[in-house]
């Protein structure tokens, strides 16, 4: 695997936000077909380094190569017509939308021409409905419902379809199960595995471990802005996992600091 | 005010995509009430003319000002316009004689360059819209005065407009229905079609959902929120025009009612305050249900401060009920699973 050719690629990155470093030095290499699991505590810098995968910000210093070349995003607009989808913790942000009309904005289907073109809605919705059942989502039967309406797992899966639909080749998910019980998680879990059988490439970002292992081929871990572990599925186990997680302490230095506070 | 779907265990689904279910209760609620009140003279077509008219000048306002709420804009500048508008045509065509289509297609003008000025102030400069449109109300305003009475030395402005052009703009059939009513009906024909048929709705509804994501769906949020801001404007030039030519007098000080009446239809008609909601049934509905208290009070023979108070309340209610659409809308998730 480690031969191909990374769909996308950090090398060396570096972000500041004026005076405040908030990346170093970050290298990274997404495949397609596999699950990157970006793992890290609070403040350690994974939104912003999503957040310019998806061209919302530019790096300070080093490179981006999308297929092994160099890219330069203009805007979020511009990396996500290059198939670089991120779908934001509360899944859709149309709430008072219908799944048909969200699942469309800004591509809506039309018939007619001219200036009497009309949005098809009816082509929407089955369209829409069509992509979350190929998901399993098989209790999405109606597009006129509202998005705001579908449960948090339902809504993620929506937007995962919906990136899927229109060609993405990386899809990147920022926190998507944090707000989500164990069998909505389940469920997004579950879809996660097949945007991956399907080809594309998964960068998935949690807090929760048990939940990385389960969908995860390639891990790394961010602590204060620099990868401290990069591996791969069955290199670590569940605790050291953890542990890095936890800011290269230990589960057992964690422990006592809390009891020593107490 | 919004349809709330009770229990039900299909949920939500297509009631609550009505809004408009809950503004027609509405309308039916406060049209029996005056109705019983009002007696044969309200049910009959004094009543009909009189509210129909009300809800016409108004409506045609509000259609537009409803797509900009929708979108999560405030238009406050219309009620500066319509003066503006009036004055216009009763200067160009009245003070000055020039014939009447040149005063019209000003007027229309004006509207149209202070909607433009609207919009590139909310999309260039950051200002919330509630501001810069109160700003540019009170430019207009400023400007609508000083020049009429620089050119015509007083504050109001007299025009007798041609046969035909009263006929299009100014006339009543049978003595009591405005022609206004019909064009109401075709901006209202027009809009639906704006929000509901064509791809544009949705551009629109994304722009008050989130702006954001909107822009990065490739919607051109800015271009469209200039051009929603130039309709406001044409309407509320254009409902200048049929007043003077109506009255065949234009005032400096009038239209400021129509600011806040104008929202109030839009409201009453279920169109969420943040925007990314509404439908133009509902705004139609709204608008008649404000005009039938509106006029319903003067056929009632209540105090006519009551009939304030009565659209305050509606005003809550559709607000209060509005909200709860929306809660629903939302929480109905976390029922579920
Ligand atoms: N635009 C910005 N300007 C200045 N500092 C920023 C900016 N964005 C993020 N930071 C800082 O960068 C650091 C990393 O933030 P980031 O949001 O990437 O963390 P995170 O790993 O996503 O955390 P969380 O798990 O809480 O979501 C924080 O200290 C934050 O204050
Ligand atoms: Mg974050």
């Amino acid at each position: 695997m480690s031969e191909k050719i990374p769909v996308l690629e950090l090398q060396r990155v570096d972000k500041s936000f004026g005076p405040i470093e908030v990346l170093n030095e970050v290298s990274l290499k997404v495949n397609a077909g596999e699950v990157l699991c970006l793992l890290g505590d609070n403040g350690a810098g994974k939104s912003t380094l999503i957040k310019t995968l998806a061209g919302v910000h530019k790096p300070t210093r080093g490179k981006i190569l999308m297929d092994g070349q160099e890219v330069a995003f203009a805007g979020p607009r511009d990396a996500a017509g290059r198939g670089i989808a991120t779908v934001h913790q509360f899944g859709g942000t149309f709430p008072l939308m219908s799944i048909g009309r969200s699942f469309f904005v800004g591509v809506e289907p039309t018939k007619g021409w001219g200036p009497f073109k009309r949005f098809d809605r009816k082509k929407a919705n089955e369209i829409a409905v069509k992509a979350v059942q190929d998901f399993g989502i098989t209790r999405i039967d109606d597009g006129e419902r509202l998005v705001g309406g579908l449960s948090g797992g339902e809504r993620q899966s929506l937007a995962i379809a919906r990136a899927v639909h229109f060609g993405a080749r990386v899809l990147i998910l920022d926190e998507p199960t944090a707000a989500l019980g164990v069998k909505q998680a389940s469920h997004v879990l579950r879809i996660v595995n097949e945007t991956k059988r399907r080809g594309l490439a998964v960068i998935f970002i949690t807090h929760q471990v048990m939940h990385a292992m389960a969908v995860g081929d390639h891990f790394a871990v961010l602590i204060r802005g620099a990868i401290a572990a990069d591996f791969r599925k069955g290199e670590k186990t569940r605790e050291e996992i953890t542990d890095l997680m936890a800011g290269g302490e230990t589960m057992a230095q964690l422990e006592a600091n809390v009891e020593g506070n107490t | 005010m919004a349809a709330v779907a009770t229990g039900g265990t299909g949920g939500l689904g297509r009631f609550a995509l009505r809004p408009e279910a809950g503004s027609f209760l509405g309308l039916i609620v406060v049209y029996t009430f005056f109705a019983i009140l009002g007696g044969q003279n309200f049910i009959g077509s004094p009543g009909w003319s009189s509210w129909l008219n009300t809800a016409a000048d108004v409506g045609i306002i509000a259609l537009p000002v409803g797509l900009l709420m929708i979108a999560g804009e405030l238009d406050i500048s219309v009620g500066a316009v319509l003066p503006a508008s009036s004055l216009t045509v009763a200067i160009i065509s009245g003070h000055f004689g020039l014939p009447i289509y040149l005063g019209i297609a000003s007027a229309l003008g004006v509207g149209i360059a202070v909607g433009f000025l609207n919009g590139l102030l909310v999309t260039q400069t950051g200002i919330p819209s509630l501001i810069a449109t109160i700003g540019t109300m009170f430019g207009v305003m400023g400007l609508t005065l000083g020049f009429t009475i620089l050119i015509a030395g007083s504050t109001g402005v007299f025009i007798t407009p041609d046969p035909l052009t009263k006929s299009l703009f100014g006339d009543a059939l049978g003595g009591m229905f405005q022609v206004a009513i019909f064009w109401w009906s075709g901006f209202a024909a027009v809009i639906y079609w704006l929000l509901h048929v064509s791809p544009w709705g949705n551009w629109i509804a994304a722009l008050g959902g989130d702006r954001v994501s909107a822009r990065n769906a490739g919607i051109p949020t800015q271009r469209l929120t200039i051009l929603l801001y130039m309709l406001s404007g044409f309407a509320a030039a254009f409902v200048g025009v049929t007043q003077v030519i109506t009255f065949g007098s234009a005032q400096v000080a009038a239209g400021s009612s129509f600011i806040f009446n104008a929202i109030m239809c839009v409201v009453i008609g279920g169109v969420l305050l943040t925007g990314g909601s509404g439908s133009v049934i509902g705004i139609v509905l709204g608008t008649m249900t404000f005009a039938i208290v509106n006029q319903g009070i003067f056929f009632s023979g209540l105090n006519p401060n009551f009939g304030s108070i009565v659209i305050g309340a509606l005003l809550l209610a559709a607000v209060l009920s509005n909200d709860t659409f929306h809660a629903l809308a939302l929480r109905h998730a976390a029922k579920r699973s």
